[in-house]
């Protein structure tokens, strides 16, 4: 038994290289499975630009400043990684359990880990396609300039969205089942992008929604996007940090608690 | 396919269930369950809708969290890391991506073993050669259960567990799958195949074990149990009563309805020459194979096994 045991046990563990080859397969598949959904993949990509287009560039207000163009091309961009991470999580999750696709993967030595680095690099990948291509329309069609240092900065405060919004989503996804997710999905999504000011300056709101806003990872995180650019609302950065990790951990203790139930049923 | 590597456990089993009880709340699935896989043998769990196969495989798999008893796959816990390596599975309820291709799942699901069958053989096993490019969506059902059973080979697997692999699928498709497992068997691997035709069961298995209400009332070689559920219905107008009726030849059940009455023998021949010479009468005679339900009830009542409720 020990010796056999052993020998198997050395068997047990993939060798790096195609430990990492797993992972890239699962995020090609995972992409793939989104990408060429064009019901998901087209308004993913389409709505954060057109909506860019048409308010921060067309119809901004003309004059010396290009505080209207800038501010907005933060606020898009945390929209733009919103809908990729919250869908993907939300409805590409309890979609699985529903087919049966998350059940058979379950049976093979496939690593949890592969799961949702996958889903999570498939979001960022979706955010990477849409910051590259507002910032491309910021700088050249909306007149945005800022320091080199502060276009990495931004792209990665953007990006970091990823994170928080893939923990919620896959709360949902643990959670609801397939058409129910994408309803909660829709129902989170749309008021926390209006609420959290991405789509209009939070300025613009009655002070109660502003208060309000305080309450969704998108608010703290655009908050953080437009420190970058020096246009937010002046909260202490380690509040938006602290905020969005510490309802993280909510997140993904209450979908670790979805994931339980769902595996006892 | 190369032959296993490793053997059965110490104890001659690869798989086994042992004085396995499992409830969903108030409904018993399983009461006092014993199954065992033997190495390289092909083994069918036959039973209707509802008798508590796919627990037993869910159990198996570790999909379930075992309530009461004992399940061990490769003398481990069935949901072990080495359990995940050394089998693989169809389940009944299976989906995948429907925007990935056939040949895109393969490589997908052969990049988790570390010894994994080469893509090309896989297709081949499967009958997949010529639709590798097809994405998942436009495959047919019964293309669909090729690629599911590509998937449960992909690691190269000594224990394959197949729940129900052939619902739904046309009689071409069933035909076809069931060459595929039988390479399987020829192969030296063992599997686990549940059903509720005793056709397939005959048709594939070494051994065959019926479950019934969650628990095991037969065991054996296809053809013992074949014999053993080979009964006939017999359905007439007669005056005979029920209790005349129960004392003929291989009765094991009597049902009457006015001057309609129903038996399930075991001897249909014997049984009707007894009715003839006891009411000459006799008419509106059919003559019908037991379905399995039947062949099921008539089991339960040859061997009363008190657990069964």
């Amino acid at each position: 038994m020990s010796a056999n045991a052993a020998a198997r046990g050395s068997a047990l563990r993939l060798p790096v290289s195609q430990r990492i080859l797993l992972y890239l397969l699962e995020t090609r598949a995972q992409f793939l499975g989104v990408w060429r959904r064009p019901a998901f993949s087209v308004p993913t990509l389409a709505f954060p630009v057109m909506f860019y287009v048409f308010f921060g560039i067309v119809m901004a207000p003309r004059g010396f400043s290009t505080a209207a163009p800038t501010y907005l091309l933060a606020t898009y961009g945390v929209f733009a990684v919103l809908a990729p991470s919250l869908f993907g999580f939300g409805v590409g999750v309890a979609a699985e359990r529903d087919s049966g696709a998350l059940a058979l993967k379950q049976t093979t030595p496939m690593p949890a880990g592969a799961y949702f680095f996958a889903r999570v690099a498939t979001a960022l990948l979706f955010g990477v396609l849409l910051v590259t291509v507002l910032f491309l329309l910021g700088a050249y069609a909306g007149g945005v300039t800022l320091y080199r240092g502060q276009w990495f900065l931004l792209a990665g405060a953007i990006l970091a969205g990823v994170l928080p919004f893939s923990a919620l989503g896959l709360m949902i996804g643990s959670w609801a089942r397939g058409q129910a997710a994408v309803a909660i999905v829709n129902v989170v999504f749309l008021p926390m992008a209006l609420l959290s000011g991405l789509w209009f300056p939070i300025a613009m709101f009655p002070d109660s929604l502003q208060g309000a806003a305080n309450l969704f990872p998108a608010y703290h995180l655009s908050q953080l996007a437009l420190k970058v650019v020096a246009l937010d609302a002046g909260q202490p950065p380690a509040v938006h940090l602290a905020v969005l990790a510490g309802e993280s951990v909510v997140f993904l203790a209450v979908a670790a608690l979805g994931f339980r139930r769902f595996a006892a049923a | 396919m190369p032959a296993p590597e490793s053997g059965p456990g110490p104890d001659g089993a690869l798989a086994r269930l042992a004085g396995v009880t499992h409830r969903y709340g108030e409904v018993v699935a399983l009461e006092r369950f014993d199954l065992e896989v033997r190495a390289g043998e092909v083994l069918a769990v036959l039973g209707p809708n509802g008798a508590g196969k796919t627990t037993a495989i869910r159990l198996l798999l570790g999909a379930l969290a075992v309530q009461e008893g004992q399940v061990r796959v490769f003398g481990g816990a069935p949901g072990a890391a080495e359990a995940r390596l050394r089998r693989g599975a169809m389940l009944q309820t299976s989906g995948v991506p429907e925007t990935l291709t056939v040949r895109e799942h393969l490589e997908l699901f052969t990049a988790y073993y570390p010894a994994p069958l080469p893509i090309g053989r896989l297709l081949a096993v499967a009958g997949l050669e010529e639709i590798e490019a097809r994405r998942f969506g436009a495959l047919s059902g019964g293309q669909k259960q090729r690629l599911f059973f590509a998937l449960a080979l992909a690691g190269d697997p000594e224990l394959v567990f197949l729940d129900e692999p052939t619902a739904g699928l046309d009689l071409d498709g069933r035909l076809r799958l069931w060459d595929e497992i039988r390479q399987l068997r020829e192969a030296g691997r063992a599997a686990v195949l549940t059903t509720h035709y005793l056709e397939e069961a005959d048709a594939l298995a070494d051994r065959v074990a019926v479950v019934h209400r969650g628990a095991l009332i037969a065991e054996g070689e296809p053809a013992e149990i074949k014999r053993r559920v080979a009964g006939r219905v017999l359905r007439c107008s007669t005056r005979l009563e029920e209790e005349e009726a129960k004392s003929l030849p291989g009765v094991v059940r009597v049902s009457r309805r006015g001057r309609r009455l129903d038996l399930l023998t075991s001897q249909p021949e014997a049984a009707l020459r007894r009715m003839f010479a006891l009411d000459p009468d006799l008419g509106d005679l059919t003559v019908e194979g037991a379905g399995l339900e039947e062949a099921f009830l008539s089991l339960t009542r040859d061997e009363s096994p008190p657990e069964v409720r």
